[in-house]
């Protein structure tokens, strides 16, 4: 596990709200250099803490045709290779979101985005169920996204501050 | 009986009926930008003397949860004595002040009731009320209303608006009695340190005056750690601290404070209490209660969102050219606009109409204020970023005009 200096924790607490954050910004917010803040970033991409920049979207607003399922999968572990192999023979398709290994009642919660209900359908019965060690699959269609990784989809807390007071 | 004037054709208006000294009180100098902003929803607002953020939710859950159970009755006068008992260990922890929940402490509507019985249960009419300017706009009028006489005690940026025993003992006569002191101070942002603090006690000691310390601001202090004037050596006996849970929990609207004292002065405040409101409302000193034993974490994150924003305003404000003394505490920012050459009032007004940035012109706290504009930096970073963008094209503008 690797430890996190102050300074690097602080970093990714304001860039995990807004990455487009620049290092000029970051420098004057938490009252360091800019150059302390550049080899801040610098290290956490280089040992892939920081694993990449990406945009949340929220694709209802676009597109009503568009489904994401959260896939419970049972599996029998390979020998020697535990979960990894299977894990990684799955998350190579591309309408793979998220694979993550579970404890409990199955073994890899596996997130699939579709263009519409039938692609995800094809995928689980087509991909999915048949390869060897997968035992069993249970398909749960997302309705609505309320909020994913901490960011809240549709804001209704307003400011209802007065805009004076004393 | 109310006679109607026209029915006795006297010139007696309603206002006749008012007491002089509650006539007399000047009307809020924040009033008039109140009015100037409106409903309009271009201006973006830096007058806000409140947390941008909202309570957080496990203090409005343990209220809601109250409510459920059907904690609807008075509390105690003091306030419930386990939230009584988590203020005096909080402060003790905290602050190393000891206070003894039995009888030092009152649980109060807001800082705001707390200075208001402090106040009324000290001042005997033609008493002086030392206040240091720039001040926050309510010490003032409450003093009055008590047939009190307020009297400014002097501060400068160049001290960074601390204020220093000699302004203070320049002010005191023989009839001088109780100090305000509001430290982390609005509207400067001015903090005391230890040291700083204690030549102030010397000449309280020396003069045999009593403090009421408005510590609201405590637990809004960057780089260094708040000292309260209670604990300096002597000073407790001489000190009512008032605080509350508005600015370090985001609870400005529950309006939950309290006040600490030595037993026999919070015995009088107490009687004022129980005759005008009973009680401070349950359901805050609920949520009150979840702020002091869960909370804790919660308030250290808003502080460090106030730290990074307080940077960021007050480079923006150096960026423009105007001086900005570093605040230590609260969540404002009070730069200097005297090299634009206009007064507080007219920068604040035209920044407004003009250029759509709403900021509270430091003359209303004070004479001493004047040349300053109060900016509070309780607002998102891009809110920010923008009105400092705005208020750098002001001032451009208003310097190639000069």
């Amino acid at each position: 596990m690797k430890e996190l200096n102050d300074l690097q924790l602080k970093v990714l607490d304001l860039l995990k709200e807004d990455a487009r954050r620049t290092p000029a910004l970051l420098s004057t917010l938490l009252g360091e250099s800019e150059d302390k803040i550049k080899a801040a970033v610098a290290q956490l991409e280089q040992e892939h803490v920081i694993v990449k920049y990406a945009t949340v979207v929220n694709w209802s607003k676009i597109d009503d045709e568009k489904v994401t399922a959260l896939i419970e999968v049972q599996i029998t572990p390979e020998r020697g290779r535990g979960f990894e192999g299977i894990a990684e023979r799955i998350y190579l398709y591309p309408q793979v979101k998220s694979v993550y290994l579970m404890s409990g009642a199955y073994d890899l919660l596996v997130e699939v985005e579709g263009g519409n209900l039938r692609e995800v359908a094809n995928f689980v019965s087509e991909k999915l169920s048949p390869i060897d060690s997968v035992l069993s699959t249970k398909t749960n269609f997302i309705l609505k996204k309320y909020k994913q990784d901490g960011i809240i989809f549709e804001d209704h807390q307003e400011d209802n501050r007065l805009m004076i007071s004393p | 009986m109310i006679v109607n004037e026209q029915t006795t054709g006297n010139n007696k208006t309603m206002s006749s009926y008012l007491a002089p000294l509650v006539k007399q009180i000047p009307p809020s100098g924040i009033r008039k930008f109140f009015d100037l902003v409106g409903d309009n929803k271009d201006i973006i607002t830096l007058g806000v003397g409140e947390p941008d953020f909202v309570t957080p939710w496990h203090m409005r859950e343990a209220c809601v949860y109250s409510l459920e159970r059907g904690m609807t009755s008075y509390t105690s006068n003091a306030g419930m004595p386990k939230l009584r008992e988590a203020i005096s260990s909080y402060l003790d922890t905290q602050f190393d002040t000891k206070y003894d929940p039995k009888d030092e402490i009152i649980v109060t509507v807001g800082g705001s009731e707390a200075i208001d019985l402090a106040l009324r249960a000290l001042i005997v009419p033609g008493d002086e009320i030392l206040i240091p300017e720039p001040s926050y706009v309510a010490y003032s009028p409450i003093a009055s209303i008590g047939g009190g006489i307020p009297v400014g005690v002097e501060t400068y940026a160049k001290d960074q608006f601390k204020v220093t025993a000699e302004a203070l003992e320049a002010s005191i006569t023989p009839k001088s009695k109780v100090v305000i002191l509001c430290y982390p101070s609005n509207p400067t942002g001015a903090i005391m340190t230890y040291e700083d603090w204690l030549p102030i006690a010397e000449v309280i000691k020396k003069h045999d005056l009593i403090v009421i310390a408005d510590e609201i601001y405590a637990e809004l202090t960057y780089n260094q750690k708040h000292v309260s004037f209670a604990s300096i050596p002597d000073m407790k006996d001489r000190t009512i601290l008032v605080s509350g849970f508005s600015k370090a929990f985001a609870m400005t609207g529950w309006r939950i404070g309290y006040m600490c004292g030595h037993p026999e002065l919070i015995a009088a405040m107490l009687k004022i209490h129980q005759y005008t409101v009973m009680c401070a409302p349950a359901m805050g000193q609920v949520a009150a209660l979840e702020a002091l034993t869960n909370g804790l974490g919660e308030k250290d994150r808003m502080v460090e969102s106030y730290n990074q924003r307080r940077r960021l305003i007050v480079q923006g404000f150096r960026d423009i050219g105007l001086d900005c003394h570093e605040p230590q505490g609260a969540f404002y920012a009070f730069p200097s606009i005297q090299k634009t050459g206009l007064s507080s009032d007219l920068f604040a007004e035209r920044l407004l109409t003009e250029n759509k940035v709403a900021a509270v012109p430091g003359n209303v706290f004070g004479p001493q204020g004047e040349g300053f504009l109060r900016c509070s930096y309780a607002t998102s970073v891009s809110q920010l970023n923008e009105a400092l963008e705005r208020i750098g094209n002001f001032v451009y503008k208003v310097q190639k005009e000069g």
